[in-house]
């Protein structure tokens, strides 16, 4: 009942294809859809929401006091991927994390990229996220990017596009991990009858990795966080949960001879990796930032010394800049020799002048961000802005352009989701999570976002997404 | 185990009993003063001296009547051991242990505080309900125990969650006993009547132990009622089975032989505890009893920062 009113509006929609008719891998769940009367749709996801918040499934947001604690919406209509579509997926994320290991192992290395031309060294200098502290530093086993979120979009034409990669701490698994688990509730008949891919050994892989990481039989490892007020922090606490390793705050651990510890209640125990969800720059007041009082002190010289192994490892987030970004295309060349098998979006950094001024004229088409802003924060959709908005845009590009790239406005693809009582096409995007320990695993699914406001882009939590789960088929 | 975690989830255990053990007070007494036909002023304000924060009501409210206190005991925020409070603490312990614990664990806590979070003040006409939202709190708190009990292990968690609910519980029951002992203190001429058999009856109540009380003893006296609180070995709210529990756990805690004792809590612990079983109630009666469970106070407060000392700031 509910989809026969639904419109696409000429946007690439997941469920139906142009012609209006439903995509093959979306028949069952439509005919389910249509099976149930309106009412059964929304006391289903009356009652998903509520699992989730009698479960605490909530994240943080800052500055707002009156509610501290919000679940993030969640949209029972799930997305569902073919194994076909997903096994180019897969291949195309396992490619692009193999070479953005081998850029930074390069560039805190030998540098050959530079000295090859492929890169000017200015560019990755001048990188927020570049930390000449590493340099010279070989982690355990090489690998430098042990979690990964990469966010891939659809465009207008159905092509699939690399959006951005979260190298330092990438959020959301856990919600991932627990929108599944409310979906077997929710709709239990429907897996019944799909082979949609588990994802519930993914905190199992991912301890597996972190032990890899580590030469001792049985490390101890620990998950450390900022505490209870940083907006991810279910995450962090979800995660150790499910690994049966301790959540750890800075004042939990102590550097001693070189070593790291965690305080117990029968005196030190050594930790010998340590899944880190705390910003490189917060994570020792020693070597970086003097003010934090979320790190440990001494840690970093610890990793240096090859005594803990620290996932992900200080430094990745050189390569989570958005200009660096524009690169990864050429780091698969340069280091596999191989074409990029899923495309970034075409980017224009206003570091070169050509493109800067492609930027300041056009600006009403693009969408132009801090090469370092995440969470929706420092960046300006043209199409929507003002003219004012846009004209003070122009000048803090002007005034720093290194800071700043532009993309065309893609126009995302849309899905069916359930807005008060009907359904209506949202855009979405999808983050699905990599782990590289002894092989680089792809857990077969991921978080889809969604832009939950009519017509929205912006599909972060912070900025008023929601979430669905996303179905791999087997 | 984290140090850490070991301090939140006895803290934890100490909210939740502290939670239960005021929405009892607050029920027994709003029972009591249906029964007495007297002015409320003196029937509620015992109740805040007990808890130790008169000071606080008394800048806050211009009268303790029932509405009052009542409020003040239950919801207010500002009072840092109102149930509300008390049941914001535990849950916020709750969630930076979230790892150590069961999942139905966290689920009564935090149902519990979406419950009551939804609550703002008591009005006159939610009085005919009172009863039943105090039911409800106490429920919470003992399916909260029970999930503990049957969901998570009884290793070093369990026991520190023990001591924090154990330590508490031996302090609140002091509390009950001193509230009738100097507070509602009968004048003379009282003693025996009505309404002394009904103010140490509803202690009693205060610490759930009328039908206990009642298979082991055949007449209802002070001291009958202070020495089954007190020194009675098996009742779970008396001092010293509370006290011989808590030895256990620190025994297994600190790995001590028998006969020796592995740290200074232990020891405290363990030395009160031998007190207790060679004390009489003649002997706590005829010492005083108010000194007897003032001395009784001090003691579990020492004992209480000797384990944080001990377990928490390592």
């Amino acid at each position: 009942m509910l989809l026969t009113n639904y419109q696409t509006d000429s946007f690439y929609d997941e469920m139906f294809s142009e012609e209006g008719g439903i995509r093959q891998s979306y028949h069952i769940l439509k005919s389910r859809i249509e099976g149930m009367d309106d009412k059964e749709l929304l006391k289903r996801k009356a009652s998903a929401e509520k699992a989730l918040l009698s479960l605490g499934i909530t994240f943080n947001v800052y500055g707002d006091e009156e509610e501290e604690e919000r679940i993030m919406p969640f949209d029972i209509i799930p997305r569902i991927v073919t194994s076909f579509e997903w096994k180019k997926m897969e291949e195309g994320l396992k490619q692009r994390i193999r070479a953005l290991n081998l850029f930074i192992q390069d560039i805190y290395g030998d540098e050959k990229i530079i000295k090859d031309g492929v890169i000017p060294a200015e560019i990755v200098y001048s990188s927020s996220g570049y930390l000449k502290e590493c340099k010279g530093i070989k982690p355990p086993k090489g690998i430098w990017i042990h979690i990964t979120g990469t966010d891939l979009v659809r465009d207008g034409d159905g092509q699939m596009l690399v959006l951005e990669d979260n190298l330092r701490c990438p959020s959301g698994v856990s919600y991932v991990l627990e929108n599944r688990e409310v979906m077997k509730k929710t709709f239990p008949e429907l897996f019944a009858s799909l082979s949609v891919r588990p994802i519930y050994d993914y905190p199992i892989r991912l301890r597996g990795m972190l032990e890899h990481l580590s030469d001792k039989p049985n490390p101890n490892i620990g998950v450390l966080t900022p505490g209870i007020y940083n907006s991810a922090y279910y995450e962090h606490s979800f995660l150790a949960s499910r690994m049966g390793v301790p959540l750890v705050e800075g004042t939990d651990l102590t550097v001693r001879d070189d070593k790291l510890y965690m305080r117990t209640t029968k005196g030190l125990k050594q930790v010998d990796v340590l899944y880190r969800r705390i910003d490189d720059t917060f994570m020792d007041p020693k070597a970086f930032r003097k003010d934090s009082l979320l790190g440990v002190p001494g840690i970093f010289e610890v990793f240096k010394k090859g005594n803990v192994a620290l996932a992900n490892a200080p430094g990745t987030g050189v390569a989570d800049d958005k200009v660096i970004y524009s690169y990864v295309p050429d780091f698969i060349k340069y280091y596999l020799g191989e074409d990029p098998i899923i495309p970034n979006v075409p980017t224009y950094l206003c570091s070169r002048e050509k493109d800067l001024k492609y930027v300041c004229e056009n600006i009403g088409n693009l969408v132009v961000k801090a090469a370092n802003g995440a969470g929706g924060y420092g960046m300006i959709i043209g199409p929507v802005a003002s003219e004012k908005e846009k004209e003070e845009f122009v000048e803090k590009v002007k005034a720093d352009p290194r800071n700043y790239i532009a993309q065309p406005v893609l126009s995302l693809s849309r899905i069916p989701t359930l807005i008060e009582d009907k359904l209506e096409g949202r855009h979405v995007d999808l983050r699905p999570f990599i782990l590289y320990g002894e092989e680089i695993y792809v857990m077969p699914g991921g978080l889809t976002r969604v832009a939950l406001r009519r017509g929205s882009l912006v599909v972060n939590s912070s900025q008023g997404g929601g979430s669905k789960d996303t179905w791999v088929m087997g | 185990m984290l140090s850490r975690v070991a301090e939140s989830v006895y803290w934890m255990n100490r909210y939740m009993e502290r939670a239960e053990n005021y929405s009892r007070f607050l029920d027994v007494n709003f029972q009591l003063s249906l029964d007495l036909n007297e002015d409320s002023n003196r029937q509620w304000m015992p109740l805040v001296y007990t808890t130790g924060d008169n000071e606080l009501f008394s800048r806050k409210y211009n009268s303790p009547s029932k509405e009052n206190v009542i409020h003040f005991m239950s919801l207010d925020t500002e009072n840092p051991n109102s149930i509300m409070n008390c049941l914001i603490r535990a849950r916020e312990n709750a969630r930076t242990i979230r790892e150590n614990i069961s999942t139905p664990m966290w689920e009564v806590i935090n149902e519990f505080y979406l419950t009551i979070k939804s609550k703002k003040k008591f009005e006159e006409s939610d009085m005919p309900g009172i009863a039943e939202f105090f039911k409800a709190i106490r429920n919470q708190c003992l399916l909260f125990y029970g999930c503990q009990e049957a969901t998570i292990s009884h290793d070093e968690v369990w026991h520190f969650a023990l001591l924090g609910r154990l330590l508490e519980r031996a302090d609140k029951t002091t509390r009950i006993l001193d509230m009738k002992y100097f507070i509602l203190l009968p004048a003379r001429e009282e003693v025996g009547s009505t309404l002394d058999l009904i103010q140490w009856l509803s202690l009693l109540k205060s610490a759930s132990a009328h039908e206990m009380f009642n298979r082991f003893y055949t007449r209802i006296t002070p001291k009958n009622i202070a020495e089954f609180l007190i020194l009675d070995k098996i009742f779970p709210r008396a001092i010293r089975s509370c006290l011989s529990k808590a030895f256990d756990s620190l025994k297994i805690l600190s790995g001590s032989e028998k006969d020796s004792y592995g740290d200074e809590t232990e020891k405290r612990v363990g030395v009160l505890l031998s007190e207790m079983n060679y004390a009489s109630i003649d002997e706590i009666f005829s010492s005083g009893m108010h000194e007897y469970l003032d001395q009784l106070q001090v003691r579990l407060n020492g004992i209480a920062a000797q384990l944080d000392e001990t377990y928490f700031r390592n």
